[in-house]
């Protein structure tokens, strides 16, 4: 088990904490949006949200690559004002990362939202405190189980993509290589012992993931139950 | 105060414009009576900003929080109100004593302790409301309504969910507050003796209309005592026994079994709203 190996791990690690931090506050706006309003385009961003459900990642890593190489317009633009190259680097496969997984954080959520009793939004609005202070105090607290649901998804998820980053990110060590990655190449150089290994990591951090997950969530229902 | 509004409304039995206008003293205990459908949540919600009228006017303490004229709307955070949900609307994450100071702009411990002495709830401070009876977290409801120091409080049929016995106790509980605070008190209530024991002006709502106001004894009373026993009641059935027909009306709970003959019969049909009088004799009063 050399550096690479630990370091091919953190990445992963990295990539999927980055991922579902960002994610959460950029799901949330999108999910509050989704839950609580009518608008004209609505079935339009709903249908942008859950796209890469059914999408092919390579589709997506294909499209992104197009998009933000140094020689399509955005791609150069980036480059030539901020400096910021998307494709075969860490920013790249983050920003692929949040695009993927957006559904696996803004259902949850969306569905959270629209389950929080109204009458309890209302009864804040009438003791007079605003949107926001409605939202942290009264809505976010009683929907901790879709919240849980949502992190824990996009963590996960992010953690088993493949196709995306692979695409967007090539492979490159401590830069784009993440665990999945690194299982398929071990493979390929028909090196089972470290294919194995990456895989149990994997299979452990998932599987721990959700048991908790699980167990938390029964805690939470009893609580309710009470 | 003032409240005066209109809005188009789906109804069970069709649409139907609700158009009222109220007038009230500051630091009055007003009731709205009516059957259910009759438009009294849909104002409720009205003058606490959750809903919009099409069209009018809401004046409080001399402040407008609504003039269609002017185009006046005070989101309901900017409308000094205190509002009991029916289904208490309770902070299902905090403690009762969090509960209430949610309501508070500043943190006021003496008012707190007041309120929690009032509805008796000092002792279920540090309870989560899934824990609490009907009653209790009607009062929780109660306490952080009034914890904001409203210029109206607004209750929509608060009392419904309750047996009697804590009915009658938390209405108890409801004037003393009512006095304590000197509020403008707006109840939605069907029960004749809440009615009664609360309220100092009383607005009857049909069909979106006011159609009567006055006290309570103006205005439930005075038909009453007209010589002759009267009660309103829905038909639940009507039974062919040898040549008449028995029909049975529920009126509040109890079920009355009248006589009818055919031709009585024949424009009644179980459901209708009926009136069963008698003039023939002296009911008498005994303490049950």
């Amino acid at each position: 088990m050399g550096t690479d190996f630990i370091q091919t791990l953190l990445l992963t690690l990295k990539l999927a904490t980055l991922t579902t931090v960002i994610l959460f506050f950029v799901g949330l706006p999108v999910a509050y949006l989704l839950a609580f309003y009518n608008f004209k385009l609505k079935s339009v961003v709903e249908t942008i949200v859950s796209l890469p459900l059914v999408l092919p990642p390579t589709v997506l890593g294909f499209y992104l690559i197009v998009f933000f190489s140094p020689d399509s317009f955005v791609g150069k633009f980036l480059e030539d004002t901020a400096g910021i190259r998307l494709v075969f680097t860490f920013g790249g496969i983050l920003l692929g990362s949040i695009i993927y997984s957006l559904p696996f954080m803004v259902h949850p959520l969306q569905s959270g939202f629209s389950l929080v009793n109204r009458s309890i939004i209302e009864a804040s609005y009438t003791l007079g405190k605003g949107k926001l202070q409605t939202l942290w105090k009264v809505i976010l607290p009683n929907m901790k189980q879709s919240i849980l649901t949502g992190i824990v998804l996009t963590f996960a998820h992010t953690i088993g993509e493949f196709g995306v980053v692979l695409m967007i990110g090539g492979s490159i060590p401590g830069e784009t290589k993440v665990a999945s990655i690194a299982i398929y190449e071990e493979v390929e150089s028909l090196n089972y012992n470290k294919a194995n290994l990456y895989a149990l990591i994997l299979f452990v951090i998932t599987f721990s993931i959700l048991i908790f997950v699980y167990t938390l969530n029964k805690k939470f229902i009893k609580a309710e139950n009470l | 105060m003032r409240v005066k509004l209109k809005k188009r409304l789906k109804g069970y039995r069709g649409d139907f414009i609700l158009d009222v206008d109220l007038t009230a003293e500051e630091g009055n205990f007003i009731t709205i009576f009516g059957r259910s459908g009759a438009g009294k949540t849909t104002l409720i919600r009205m003058i606490a900003g959750l809903l919009n009228p099409d069209d009018g006017f809401i004046e409080v303490n001399g402040k407008v929080w609504y003039d269609s004229n002017r185009g006046i709307n005070l989101p309901p955070q900017k409308r000094n109100v205190g509002v009991v949900f029916q289904e208490y609307a309770l902070f299902p994450n905090m403690t009762v004593e969090e509960n209430i100071l949610y309501g508070m702009e500043r943190k006021d411990e003496e008012l707190l302790e007041k309120l929690l002495m009032l509805t008796e709830l000092t002792e279920l401070k540090n309870r989560k409301p899934q824990s609490l009876s009907g009653g209790q977290k009607q009062r929780v409801a109660l306490a952080r309504a009034v914890a904001r120091k409203p210029d109206i409080l607004l209750l929509d049929e608060p009392l419904s969910a309750l047996d009697i016995d804590m009915r009658r106790k938390l209405q108890e509980e409801l004037l003393q507050i009512h006095h304590a605070f000197s509020l403008t008190t707006f109840l939605i209530s069907h029960d004749f003796s809440e009615i009664f024991r609360l309220s100092d002006r009383v607005f009857v709502i049909d069909n979106g209309k006011v159609i009567k106001e006055g006290k309570p004894d103006q205005i439930f009373v005075q038909e009453r005592l007209s010589g002759k026993v009267k009660f309103s009641g829905e038909i639940l059935q009507i039974k062919k026994e040898d040549v008449v027909y028995i029909v049975s009306v529920l009126v509040g709970n109890n079920i009355i079994k009248v006589v009818a003959d055919p031709e009585e019969i024949q424009d009644l049909s179980v459901g209708d709203r009926v009136i069963v009088a008698s003039k023939a004799f002296n009911p008498f009063i005994l303490k049950s």
